[in-house]
């Protein structure tokens, strides 16, 4: 493999500085690296970033290749300038054995865009009756260590408190999808004012933060930790900041689209806005910035849920819930994050690869960029401007929220270990 | 959303929320109900305006009463009707709403009047670019149906002002209490709406679990005791009330409901005495309502399936009718006002 040489980025946003790449590792930083035989990439003004990591991404394969592949899934990720995806369980046959979870993972090596890493699910068929094979899946060659039932909560305490127990063996985290079932039956969108106008069955924050305290209590009465998905709103945060404040092994995430969107947008009836957890209010999306800033929120996770255009092309609803994120996730994070002075790149960093990679216990990413390291990494111009255009996306499903919405920043090139998946913005 | 002339010359217009209608559209729409029922008066009910003109009722929802009052609207104002029952038609096959749009489409529909069980499903129909018919809600799930608002407020006008003395006013400082399923009644968001919007006053009536989260925005006020707002009421409406509610815990029994807020003789005699007694149908007596009160002349529910007719027919003439005399005039008028 050959050498490559990043010249003049801002790494994690402070003074520019040269990279060199030897084979599928970072051999040199500084200044005024000469180039040799190295293929030189100028990258002045442009932020170099370790490669980001989603926590929450659904490829849809096996099952429901029509929305989108391990492969279609991968490339969306590099474009996005991810380096490492967990795959979610949810698929057809679900992800509770170490049979589908290897497969997952050989699709991953197969795409070669960037590092696939199953999530196991935490009950059979994702039923909530019975822990699947958690040992066999972790003890796989898929490695599995973040399990999760992702589409459905697990609502029975007796449930959670043993897998919470059991993955404890292994060092597992049971990522929960927090949704009080009984509170949502019918739900199509968050509860309040908008969700009284409209008409449309109330999704009430207290069907989040009902789970999430009972599982942060459940975590500390049993010394594991737990992992919250998509965490939506400013009730939830406060209680997550709670657990931290007693020092209970809690972490949670937050996606893209509950950093800019509100439920506002469900005025226009189009389920572009379907989600789940449903957009919430603008107080929600401030409460949220403000925990991803201060930490109380650990990183930034897609929930890239890819659909296809006829379940979105219909009635509320009928609709799917779910939007498209891994190519449009660090736009918005600057836009809300960074362009808001609420984080700079160096946390962006954070909050994009090395905590993720540490919650997922992924070895190899969220690294630093220095020498010694696996070249994983993003560049990304920050003062690019322009509309989202579905139409251009690598992901096979078009299902985004920001089609037309001019967002800023760019993912020039992806680098997984050395090799670049993704070159002036083109999938390579 | 009645749209407005300009907004895009060549898009129909709609009628999907009350909301949409400025206070001039709808008194425009009850003036022209007014005439409409003039013409009911006649040996012969029929208008020749819509000929030629095709008017689709899609329902995706049993309702023989709505569906029949929009096919007698349009019949009366000789369009050609069609009336497409979801059931037992291709729908229930699979067919999505947009391809069966599309047929309708096909077909010629000039109008496409909606039922269906999906708030916002008539709002999609008009602005997914699926169709280029004018849409008319006729009630989409628990979000609105806006011509049984404007039937009930075309009701109130006729019966507290008056049929001629009536025309061209609204019904500023009347007083509207909505009492019964207000969470799951499209009935009262729409007519919220437009009684707001003709200058009514609106207070809802209903145990705390049926009145949605988030009222608290609405254009009314709130009551959980029918008996405070009866003596202050000028018409009192009373929503059908499904007996399965109790199964989901909104109400512990049949027996309770109808106690707290079911309207009885005894207390009907509390209202004023020119209040009336609304019902948008259908009653279920002995839950919110008593024979003896459903029965007696001061209920209008009789009234406002004949009123139905008559709205409906001034919805669609505005809506497909003449090109001067149709909405876009209401728009007009209100620039003048200004």
């Amino acid at each position: 493999m050959s050498k490559i040489l990043i010249r003049g980025a801002k790494v994690l946003g402070g003074e520019p500085q040269d990279v060199l790449i030897d084979g599928e590792t970072i051999t040199r930083t500084g200044t005024g690296i000469e180039a040799g035989d190295a293929t030189v990439i100028e990258a002045a003004g442009q932020i170099l970033l370790p490669g980001l990591v989603d926590l929450h991404t659904h490829l849809r394969e096996p099952g429901r290749e029509d929305s989108e592949t391990v492969l279609t899934g991968t490339k969306a990720a590099a474009v996005g300038g991810f380096t490492a995806v967990h795959a979610m369980a949810n698929t057809f046959p679900v992800a509770d054995t170490a049979g589908v979870v290897e497969q997952v993972w050989r699709l991953g090596k197969e795409s070669g865009y960037c590092d696939v890493q199953p999530i196991g699910a935490v009950t059979v068929g994702l039923e909530g009756k019975q822990l699947a094979e958690l040992g066999a899946m972790h003890d796989s060659a898929a490695g599995v260590k973040v399990f999760s039932d992702d589409g459905k909560c697990v609502d029975d305490a007796v449930i959670m408190r043993r897998a919470l127990e059991y993955v404890k063996a292994f060092d597992g985290v049971v990522a929960q999808h927090a949704q009080e079932p009984r509170l949502t039956e019918g739900a199509q969108m968050n509860e309040g004012i908008v969700s009284a106008e409209l008409g449309l069955g109330g999704w009430p924050a207290v069907a989040e933060e009902s789970i999430i305290a009972r599982d942060v209590l459940l975590a500390a009465h049993v010394g594991s930790r737990v992992h919250i998905c998509h965490l939506s709103t400013a009730g939830s945060v406060e209680i997550v900041r709670w657990a931290k404040s007693k020092g209970w092994n809690v972490t949670a995430e937050v996606t893209p689209h509950h950093l800019l969107l509100t439920d506002e947008l469900v005025r226009t009836y189009n389920p572009v806005y379907k989600v789940n957890p449903p957009l919430r209010t603008e107080a929600d999306v401030m409460a949220l910035r403000e925990a991803l800033a201060d930490g109380t929120i650990d990183c930034v996770a897609t929930d890239h849920a890819p659909h296809p255009h006829e379940d979105k092309d219909c009635e509320w609803a009928a609709a799917a819930m779910g939007m498209v994120g891994l190519e449009t996730a660090l736009s918005v994070v600057q836009q809300t994050m960074v362009d808001t002075g609420l984080l700079d790149w160096a946390g962006v960093a954070d909050r994009m690869s090395a905590r993720p990679a540490a919650i997922g216990r992924l070895e190899g990413h969220g690294r630093p960029v220095s020498a010694g390291e696996p070249a994983n990494l993003t560049l990304v111009d920050p003062a690019y401007r322009g509309a989202v255009d579905p139409a251009g996306f690598a992901s096979r499903s078009r299902n985004t929220p920001y089609e037309g919405r001019e967002l800023p920043g760019r993912v020039t090139h992806t680098f997984l270990r050395g090799r670049a998946t993704v070159v002036d913005g083109k999938l390579a | 959303m009645l749209r407005p002339p300009g907004d895009n010359p060549r898009s129909p217009r709609h009628l999907i929320s009350a909301a949409d209608l400025t206070r001039d559209d709808a008194v425009l729409i009850l003036d022209t109900a007014e005439e409409m029922a003039r013409v009911a008066d006649r040996p012969i009910k029929k208008l020749p305006t819509l000929r030629g003109r095709t008017v689709v009722n899609l329902f995706f929802e049993d309702s023989t009463r709505t569906r029949i009052s929009f096919e007698a609207a349009a019949k009366r104002l000789s369009a050609d009707v069609i009336n497409f029952s979801a059931k037992g038609s291709s729908v229930s096959k699979g067919e999505s709403l947009k391809d069966t749009a599309l047929t309708l489409e096909a077909m010629g529909a000039d109008a496409v009047v909606i039922r269906h069980g999906a708030s916002g499903a008539p709002y999609r129909l008009a602005t997914s670019g699926w169709i280029d018919s004018a849409v008319v809600n006729a009630g989409d799930g628990t979000h609105e149906h806006p011509t049984q608002a404007l039937l009930d407020a075309f009701t109130m006008r006729r019966r507290l002002v008056g049929p001629d003395a009536g025309i061209g006013r609204d019904l500023e400082g009347r007083r509207i209490t909505i009492v019964g399923d207000i969470l799951h009644s499209r009935v009262a968001r729409s007519n919220v709406h437009l009684l707001h919007t003709l200058g009514a006053h609106v207070t809802l009536v209903a145990p705390p679990t049926l009145v949605p989260v988030g009222v608290e925005q609405w254009p009314c006020d709130v009551s959980y005791r029918l008996d405070d707002v009866l003596p202050k009421s000028d018409a009192v409406m009373m929503l059908r009330v499904q007996r399965e509610r109790m199964n989901a815990a909104y109400f512990p029994t049949e027996r309770e409901y109808s106690r707290r807020y079911g309207l009885d003789g005894e207390r009907m005699a509390r209202m004023p005495e020119h209040a009336i007694v609304m019902h948008p149908g259908p009653m279920v007596r002995g839950m919110e309502i008593t024979a003896e009160v459903a029965d007696s002349d001061r209920c209008t529910a009789v009234e406002q399936v004949a009123n139905g007719v008559s709205t409906r027919m001034a919805v669609l003439y505005l809506l497909l009718g003449g090109s001067e005399t149709a909405l876009p005039s209401a728009s007009a008028r209100t620039e003048e006002n200004k």
